[in-house]
């Protein structure tokens, strides 16, 4: 009976595994095509549609754009979520409990829906569709994932380390920078880390309020038009693998501070 | 309790407030010009309730949010009956050394690209991709299959993406279950198979609702997953939206739909909200 389960298992969990990996493996596999189509036979392995993509600018300044609406974006994301957490964590606030609602009303609704209401209100006060828009939008998604992440950690253990700066004649601003932004870095990493994430690979958002200089996934978006072609093969290859260092790297570091 | 009293009300407001003012500007207002839009024609924009009329009288409208609940529905359904399993071998039947590994094996595609995950579906489904290839290379069907722009295809690449999210959430919560439940399960004579019904599921199912809840909001308000897999065929709700924008610039409609959208929602969430104790961390 046991031995039926374990192999059943097995079983299971291999055919799991496959359908959670079959269109990666063919996504990589047939980026390295030597012919025009992505579609068995295999006739590779080639690198030309990596070279291909490499020598487009417009997926390479999108790559660019990407990562400057990301880094931008989620620094300003943690700056505002640490904030207010650490106000809504320390002070007392009147309708405390409605604020923070009111933070982290914009988890429970879908990107799409923020996107036009965005579209909408910047159609009317006649602000141009930019990057820039977009990144208020990636804010709007990530704050309250950074709020959320942050206040869940702020804990009485932190607040005796900030009362005995504050007892020592600390200013409330020093008690900010030297305490309480180093002893909450991991939380502060972590917001930072996801919101980087997210809106990497944000498309919805982006697509509805930037025009010519768009994102990788418009970018990505706009190529899917010539149908299937390798060259969205080796771009979908190449960002998959930013990914994988980027979660390895995180992993790393969550390990690396959790002695567990 | 906190000793910043001397501090005075300036600073907490000073700190609360950007994130505030980000949020009623950036999300509360959009919110509010949508709801105001959603309310006015498409020529001349004066007052009129036409746009949510036509949801109700157009058919094609209608039916996009019937699809979309159908196949939300499936998407779920599918999904949790898939990921429970899964999530069960691998933190019950995996040794403990090689769980995180495998586990992070498990939702690695979870990283790539959302565009790029329905696309690489798209290789795989097409009339001229692998499946087909295989299915017609190895004699069991003369005719290449119609894979892609189906609704298969649409729930394939979402139960792909919801396999792994749900598979992280069951996970942890079979991890989070203390060992001594399963103990005094068995000290009373209970075998494997009643532990697990009459323990370990009851125990998990709060957290499963969570997951499929999530599955649910995640599910009907996507845009990519159903056209690039789905075409135009059959349309779902968010293509409907998108349509009324990109072709037409119809903003009031679309503001109407995505607020038709959101308040089915909102009341899935308020009928399904007994179930979603979502405790604090």
């Amino acid at each position: 009976m046991r031995a039926l389960v374990r192999i059943a298992s097995w079983l299971y969990a291999l055919v799991v595994y496959g359908i959670i990996f079959l269109p990666v493996i063919v996504l990589v596999l047939f980026s390295l095509q030597a012919t025009s189509f992505p579609i068995p036979p295999f006739t590779g392995p080639s690198l030309r549609w990596y070279d291909a993509v490499l020598s487009d600018t417009r997926l390479t300044s999108a790559l660019v754009n990407s990562l400057l609406v990301a880094v931008l974006s989620s620094l300003a994301a943690v700056t505002l979520g640490f904030l207010s957490a650490w106000g809504f964590a320390r002070f007392t606030l009147p309708g405390s409990a409605l604020l923070r609602g009111l933070i982290t009303l914009p988890l429970t609704v879908s990107y799409l829906i923020i996107g036009m209401g965005l579209l909408v209100l910047f159609n009317w006060a006649g602000v141009p569709k930019s990057l820039l828009a977009a990144g208020i939008g990636h804010v709007v998604i990530n704050l309250p994932l950074c709020f959320a992440i942050i206040y869940s950690q702020m804990g009485d253990h932190q607040i005796n380390i900030e009362r005995a700066a504050r007892d020592l004649g600390a200013p409330e601003w020093k008690v900010l920078l030297l305490i309480t932004v180093p002893v909450m870095a991991p939380a502060i990493f972590a917001g930072f880390f996801l919101s980087m994430t997210f809106s990497w690979d944000e498309f919805v958002i982006s697509f509805l309020l930037t025009r010519f200089d768009t994102t990788l996934p418009v970018e990505i978006w706009n190529l899917l038009r010539s149908g299937l072609n390798p060259k969205t093969n080796a771009i979908g290859s190449l960002v998959f693998a930013v990914s994988i260092v980027l979660v390895v790297l995180f992993e790393l570091t969550l390990l690396r501070r959790k002695p567990a | 309790m906190n000793s910043a009293a001397n501090s005075g009300r300036a600073l907490p407001w000073a700190l609360v407030t950007p994130a505030l003012g980000w949020t009623l500007l950036f999300f509360v207002l959009p919110f509010l010009a949508m709801g105001f839009s959603s309310l006015t024609a498409h020529e001349g924009g004066s007052f009129t309730l036409a746009n949510y009329s036509q949801f109700f009288a157009n058919p094609a409208y209608w039916h996009a949010m019937v699809n979309s609940l159908e196949v939300t529905a499936i998407v779920t359904l599918i999904s949790v009956l898939l990921a429970y399993p899964f999530a069960w071998i691998l933190a019950e039947q995996v040794p403990e050394r090689w769980q995180r590994l495998a586990l992070m094996l498990a939702v690695l595609p979870f990283w790539t690209s959302y565009v790029v995950r329905s696309y690489s579906w798209l290789l795989v489904l097409a009339q001229n991709g692998v499946i087909n290839r295989a299915l017609t290379g190895s004699g069991l069907f003369s005719e290449p299959l119609q894979l892609a722009n189906t609704r298969l295809a649409t729930v394939t690449g979402f139960v792909h993406f919801f396999v792994m999210l749900l598979t992280l959430t069951i996970f942890a919560n079979l991890k989070q279950l203390s060992p001594s439940y399963r103990k005094a399960a068995a000290d009373l004579g209970a075998g494997p198979v009643r532990t697990f019904l009459h323990v370990v599921l009851p125990l998990t199912l709060p957290g499963i609702m969570v997951g499929a809840f999530l599955t649910f909001v995640l599910c009907i308000g996507d845009y990519i997953t159903p056209q690039i897999l789905g075409g135009n065929n059959e349309l779902l709700m968010p293509q409907l939206v998108m349509m009324q924008i990109g072709r037409r610039g119809d903003f009031p409609l679309a503001s109407a739909l995505s607020i038709i959208l959101m308040a089915v929602v909102t009341s899935a969430y308020l009928a399904c909200a007994r179930w979603l104790k979502i405790e604090r961390a």
